[in-house]
């Protein structure tokens, strides 16, 4: 080509790949190419999770991929339980005649109090809203303490007091506990483990697989409030803005859909690491369907979208302790939702988006501009011990 | 959010898409690249491709501070990084590139002190707070960083303190724009061009591209009317016959770019005579490094570090996505053997990286429909 000359009429030398117009059969071809590199990586992806990683990175932790990997590859199939495999937020067991649902959940949240909330609130309702969205009332929970040698005793004395607190409000009883105390250095203050039993409530019939095309998508509150307020308490980014953690008991919100929806609400999951994005992934995938997400529905509190877009990290990724996302069939989603608001903490609940049938196991957002995009499972870890 | 939101109105994005379509001829294809890694994450996060007419298309560029990064000197941060007196600080994105050995991440793992950072001048207030260790910064990025890097360096030296390191990674943006316009396998028709880069260097720099190789050039802004209206104003310049260097971001883009960064860069920083970059080999002039005066803080100047030079695997097409010769789904482990959980390249890496981003948000051919 000719330095200097601008590029202003089409050169015909050799017709380019993809032009419609001269080479319509290489365009149909590149397209066909990249159906086929897609099927391809579709099939990769659904294939059963190996864990081939030499050490557990902090990735391992996130709620994300490498959780998945971790899950699917490693404990599902060396317990190989049935309550284990359908991955639920609670295992379904029924003992005696008894349908009881059981949790069990670990806190390492740095720092141990951050603005809405502290380690010990955060320990009760996290188990609590793993019980509630498995359609369980919470009854009673366990409280097993780690605990860092020096810790000021007015530290726990306030976490014991949080946790009592938080067990109060949500309705259950602390039955049991635990107390061990490790070298300082060797734990940062505190860590929280816990187990919850619930009562499956007879008006529940949820199931991770049971999405159907046509289907609502609803999320109880604004997304995104935890993770962003534990992330400005660390004080690292110089920003500042008042955002508070929503860690609430979903219970309440749990109980108003299924008085509202019944048979019709297919199925809830607590929203918490690797937030909205996750959740809905890992439902799309489990019942087969698709989700469409609509962008400029999403409910975020604007201080959030403020410091996720300074940080360049997409809200629906970053872990909520009071959101859970919850698929109803169509024609009960508007009472859903209505009675979902009535809540106290719901107020913003939304209907975000619907379920579809292709592309099977993907979660696709229509974006605020106009156009569209897959949003996928979380990789890596932004947010490092957020709960 | 006020300012912001401005630049993502989809009614000016439907008129904007509305013109490009009446510019551009029917009968003709156009290869448009965009040259940074932040064009590509907004074209597939919001999904702008869905708005250009399909004879437009967009290549992706190498303008991804992590993705041009080769893997020998990772490598050789991970030997630095392994020394007992020294903290490591990186930025999150460079701890899951995979050098020859492994990733910085897989070194922490193993025990090496290494912590991510958000501004080089979290890895000086380490220093400060650590003074019986080495703190050692692995610094990456365009022009658009590295006046960031030469500030906190200076501010090291004014406050005296003495155990700090810059491992320096910086890279200029011209030189492999000059080795791509010198590729005989890329034919495109013009440039969507850097924007945060340009608010350093300013746009007069790339007025070679007009001048000596006959594409026009328009410096663009991140958001999606930004890239839109970059596109568009390419689209009008071939269209009217024209061929020259615009800005489309003028609210922060001076042409002759900002004088007190461009004088920062050259009070502690040098080019050094050549530097490798992933994919597309050594480019001469291309690199920084710590002059002279601020030799005390270079970290390979301080430690044996072993220059270590790792091909890059032969599976992995980095390089011809850099160049934006082979579109990420054309490379042979696309998204099978590479993905962003296990990267083989660093455009897998990087939120910005063309892999990463065409995996994560793409992953949706542009005809297919959600039913």
């Amino acid at each position: 080509m000719t330095r200097g000359e601008p590029t202003d009429a089409p050169v015909a030398d050799t017709p380019p790949a993809g032009d419609p117009a001269v080479g319509g059969r290489e365009r149909d071809d590149f397209d066909h190419r990249e159906r086929e590199a897609l099927a391809r990586i579709e099939k990769v992806r659904s294939m059963p999770a190996r864990f081939r990683d030499e050490r557990i990175t902090m990735a391992h932790g996130a709620g994300g991929k490498a959780t998945h990997t971790l899950i699917e590859g490693l404990f599902a199939p060396a317990f190989d339980s049935e309550a284990l495999r359908v991955l639920d937020d609670a295992a379904s067991l029924e003992i005696g005649g008894a349908k009881l649902a059981i949790t069990t959940d670990s806190f390492v949240v740095k720092p141990i109090r951050f603005p809405g909330g502290s380690i010990g609130e955060l320990a009760v309702n996290g188990t609590v809203n793993d019980l509630a969205v498995s359609g369980a009332r919470p009854i009673a929970i366990t409280v097993s303490l780690v605990l860092e040698e020096g810790l000021p005793s007015d530290e726990l004395r306030a976490e014991v007091e949080a946790i009592a607190a938080a067990a109060k409000t949500a309705g259950v009883e602390v039955v049991a506990g635990d107390t061990k105390v490790v070298e300082r250095g060797k734990a940062d203050s505190m860590y929280i483990c816990t187990t919850g039993l619930g009562q499956r409530d007879p008006r529940a019939r949820l199931s991770p697989a049971s999405l159907e095309p046509g289907d609502r998508v609803l999320v109880s509150g604004r997304v995104g409030d935890h993770g962003t307020a534990i992330m400005l308490a660390r004080g690292e980014f110089e920003l500042g803005a008042s955002i508070e953690s929503d860690t609430r008991s979903l219970w309440p919100a749990m109980d108003a859909l299924l008085d509202a929806a019944g048979p019709a609400l297919r199925c809830a999951r607590d929203a918490t690491r690797g937030g909205v994005a996750s959740v809905l992934n890992e439902l799309a995938a489990q019942s087969g369907v698709a989700a469409l997400i609509h962008e400029d529905r999403i409910p975020v509190h604007p201080a959030v979208a403020g410091a996720c877009e300074i940080l360049g990290i997409d809200p629906m990724y970053v872990a909520n302790e009071g959101v859970l996302v919850a698929v109803v069939a169509a024609d009960a989603a508007a009472d859903a939702l209505a009675a979902l608001r009535e809540v106290t903490g719901c107020d913003a609940a939304a209907d975000i988006g619907e379920v579809r049938t292709e592309p099977t196991g993907m979660v696709i957002v229509q974006t605020a501009f106009g156009g569209k995009r897959v949003m996928d499972l979380l990789v890596g870890d932004p947010l490092p011990r957020i709960c | 959010m006020k300012f912001v939101d401005e630049y993502r109105d989809p009614e000016l994005g439907r008129v904007l898409a509305e013109k490009v379509q009446a510019t551009v001829e029917p009968g003709r294809h156009y290869k448009i690249m965009e040259v940074c890694g932040g064009h590509t994450h907004t074209i597939y996060r919001y999904g702008v491709d869905d708005l250009l007419p399909k004879n437009v298309e967009l290549v992706h560029g190498p303008g991804c501070p992590v993705c041009v990064i080769p893997m020998g000197r990772v490598d050789d941060g991970i030997v630095v990084a392994r020394r007992p007196e020294v903290i490591f600080t990186c930025f999150g994105d460079m701890m899951r590139v995979p050098g020859g050995e492994g990733s910085l991440l897989e070194a922490k793992a193993e025990g090496a002190d290494i912590r991510m950072v958000y501004s080089p001048l979290d890895a000086l207030r380490i220093a400060k707070e650590s003074p019986d260790r080495e703190v050692v910064f692995f610094a990456v990025g365009f022009e658009t960083t590295a006046p960031s890097t030469a500030l906190t360096l200076m501010r090291a030296r004014a406050e005296g303190v003495d155990n700090f390191f810059c491992y320096c990674n910086h890279v200029t943006i011209v030189p492999p724009l000059r080795a791509l316009l010198e590729s005989p396998d890329l034919r495109l028709d013009g440039f969507v061009g850097p924007g945060h880069v340009s608010t350093v260097i300013g746009a007069r720099p790339y007025e070679f591209i007009p001048a000596d190789y006959g594409k026009p050039i328009v410096v663009s802004g991140f958001e999606p009317l930004d890239v839109l209206q970059s596109v568009y104003m390419v689209l009008k310049q071939l269209g009217e016959g024209r061929c020259e260097v615009e800005n489309q971001y003028t609210r922060v883009v001076p042409y002759e770019g900002n004088r007190r960064a461009l004088a920062v860069l050259s009070e502690v920083f040098e080019l050094r005579t050549h530097f490798e970059w992933r994919g597309l080999g050594f480019i001469s002039q291309s690199g920084l490094r710590l002059n002279e005066a601020y030799a005390d803080f270079d970290a390979e100047r301080r430690y044996e570090v072993p220059g270590v030079r790792v091909a890059d695997p032969k599976a992995c097409q980095c390089g011809e996505v850099l160049k934006g010769v082979i579109k990420p789904w054309e490379c042979k482990v696309f998204g099978t053997a590479c993905t962003p959980e296990r990267p083989i390249g660093t455009c897998m890496v990087s939120s910005e990286g063309a892999c990463a981003a065409y995996y994560n948000f793409g992953r949706f051919a542009r005809e297919r429909e959600v039913v």
